[in-house]
């Protein structure tokens, strides 16, 4: 044991002398990266840092005349309801989208893994909204649920029934921006399961049926231990998405009604073009960044925690 | 064996035919009411009595689809070819050249890519203003390429990493040649691959793009394909058959896309999911 480590930390310092020479001797080449490094400079980090400014002022979006008032933006956005229906409504769209996609996507990829007929063409039509813009197809789904001549209510209207309306009824429109949501990106969780499950090697599987291991028994010993990498990527990417979720929102309730269906991102542009409230825009933004962060890097530490050696 | 074996396949085929189904729901619904003629009150689910043109030549003029498809072609366009030449060439000295700054750079733009750049959509409106570049495509592009450089470094600097052998660079630079010329004649062209992911990506979001676009292009001639089709359903609530065929025709370039290069995307937009 001993020695081999001994070895490595040989070898470690051999390759540190042979780059020490060449390090010193090489430039940064700075000037190739200055164009991307001032865009993301000008254009993100700035305005970020910006807006922390902003988030400490009563600044109504327009006027030359605000004053700095501290933390009150912040006080207020604690004591306000609004906030804690929007990041209620936000954390549904993130963490139950995440849900209903990785549950579908998992399911959609063990049966698009067997060798079936229709393989093919299911995939690209499963595929097919990804490449679509969530505004549209949020229309698209709206022609669906819509009270007025929506293709639910056809149904409704042909079995005799009452119509109803989805979209404008606050106990269920939250859950049909999630169910549309996933509907759209459930192609994405798809393909990253379908890669996953094709790079296992089938050598587990055939030990596992010597052993007289039963199809679930493999699939919880084997399948989904090894198909945590995919898992991580999938849950946080969809957490990511769905926390930012924006466009649909706005082709399918906008945000209504009142703003029950609200969103942080749809809340912030309301607060900020409609009601001239900038500094409370800019403060509700400080809280969106902080939400993101937050979920995104827990669900990456969580989730690569149970990653294992494949 | 052989019997219940084939019958489970036989299972799992309709299994997928029902979910293939289902997923076709939407545009079902969509191509019958863009086809429908305007007195069609028929069921969403029944075929048109007779397919009507006239939605998709009313609503190409009166949603300015033209026009607003032109100008989204340019956005992306000129998005695209600047996150491949920026993002490329800023990729080249933070894989290469390991120094401490370059180190620092390379954290940087990783620690962006997790905000999301419209949390500071106030400051960034206020920035447009300031600058005078409201309602102008090529704010449109700054923000896009500002926004999407971080993965398109992120992506050239892993595949320059794991796949270009250095030893190439090296016998270049023996013969003389200048930073600048060995990496466009010797690097880039084999970055081809992650230059293909990277072009799909920045089609694909750019193309789609409405948070950007609805803050900053409200202007008609300025306007792209998604902000005018929200206008256009704003003013077409009741008239849905000429949404829908609006809807048609803007997502049509990018669907037609797809399915002739459909393992390019999703090989692409798989590689840009890692975003995050």
């Amino acid at each position: 044991m001993n020695t081999v480590v001994g070895m490595k930390k040989e070898k470690a310092s051999l390759a540190e002398v042979n780059k020490r020479p060449k390090r010193s001797s090489q430039s940064s080449l700075w000037w190739m990266y200055l164009p991307a490094l001032a865009l993301v400079v000008f254009f993100i980090l700035y305005p970020f840092l910006n807006g922390l400014k902003i988030s400490l002022t009563n600044w109504n979006g327009f006027s030359q005349a605000y004053d700095y008032v501290g933390f009150q933006q912040y006080s207020r956005l604690l004591k306000d309801p609004d906030t804690w229906l929007v990041v209620k409504n936000t954390l549904l769209y993130g963490l139950g989208s995440t849900l209903f996609q990785n549950i579908m996507g998992l399911l959609y990829a063990l049966l698009l893994n067997q060798s079936i007929k229709l393989r093919g063409l299911t995939r690209t039509i499963i595929y097919l909204p990804v490449i679509i813009s969530p505004l549209i197809m949020g229309y698209i789904w709206y022609f669906f649920f819509a009270y007025q001549g929506g293709a639910l209510n056809d149904i409704l209207t042909a079995m005799g029934m009452e119509k109803i309306n989805a979209l404008a009824n606050p106990e269920v429109n939250t859950w049909l921006i999630v169910f549309v949501n996933t509907y759209q990106f459930v192609g994405v969780a798809m393909i990253i399961y379908l890669a996953g499950l094709q790079s296992i090697s089938k050598d587990y599987y055939e030990a596992a049926q010597l052993d007289g291991a039963s199809p679930f028994n493999q699939f919880k010993n084997i399948t989904l231990p090894l198909l945590m990498p995919s898992i991580t990527i999938n849950i946080v990417i969809n957490v990511i998405g769905g926390l930012k979720l924006f466009d649909v929102i706005v082709s399918l309730t906008g945000g209504g009604p009142g703003n029950a269906s609200q969103s942080m991102s749809t809340f912030m542009y309301d607060l900020y073009f409609n009601r001239q409230d900038a500094g409370y825009a800019a403060t509700e933004g400080v809280l969106m960044a902080v939400i993101i962060l937050i979920i995104s890097l827990s669900a990456l530490l969580f989730f690569k925690r149970k990653e294992v050696e494949a | 064996m052989a019997k219940p074996y084939r019958k489970t396949k036989l299972f799992l085929t309709a299994v997928a035919l029902i979910i293939t189904l289902y997923h076709l729901v939407p545009f079902y619904i969509l191509l019958t009411t863009a086809f429908k003629a305007k007195g069609d009150f028929s069921s969403k689910w029944a075929f048109p009595k007779q397919f009507s043109f006239e939605n998709f030549s009313e609503a190409w003029v009166t949603a300015n689809l033209g026009q607003s498809l032109w100008n989204t072609v340019i956005i992306t366009f000129f998005s695209a070819v600047l996150l491949i030449i920026f993002g490329s060439l800023a990729a080249y000295p933070l894989a290469r050249r390991t120094t401490k700054a370059n180190k620092l750079v390379y954290v940087f733009f990783i620690a962006v890519m997790v905000i999301p750049p419209l949390t500071a959509l106030v400051p960034l409106y206020q920035l447009v203003v300031d600058i005078g570049m409201m309602n102008t495509r090529t704010i449109a592009v700054l923000n896009n390429v500002a926004a999407y450089l971080p993965l398109s470094i992120f992506l050239y600097a892993g595949f320059i990493r794991s796949t270009i052998p250095r030893e190439l660079e090296e016998a270049a630079k023996m013969d003389g040649a200048s930073t600048l010329s060995i990496f466009f004649r010797v690097v880039f062209p084999l970055l081809k691959p992650v230059t293909a992911s990277i072009l799909i990506i920045s089609c694909v979001y750019i193309w789609n793009d409405y948070q950007f676009a609805i803050f900053f292009l409200q202007a008609e001639e300025v306007k792209t394909i998604t902000v005018a089709l929200s206008s256009f359903f704003g003013q077409n609530t009741n008239n849905l058959n000429l949404v829908a065929a609006a809807a048609i025709m803007a997502v049509a370039p990018m669907v037609i896309l797809f399915l002739l290069l459909q393992k390019h995307f999703i090989h692409g937009l798989a590689s840009g999911s890692v975003k995050g």
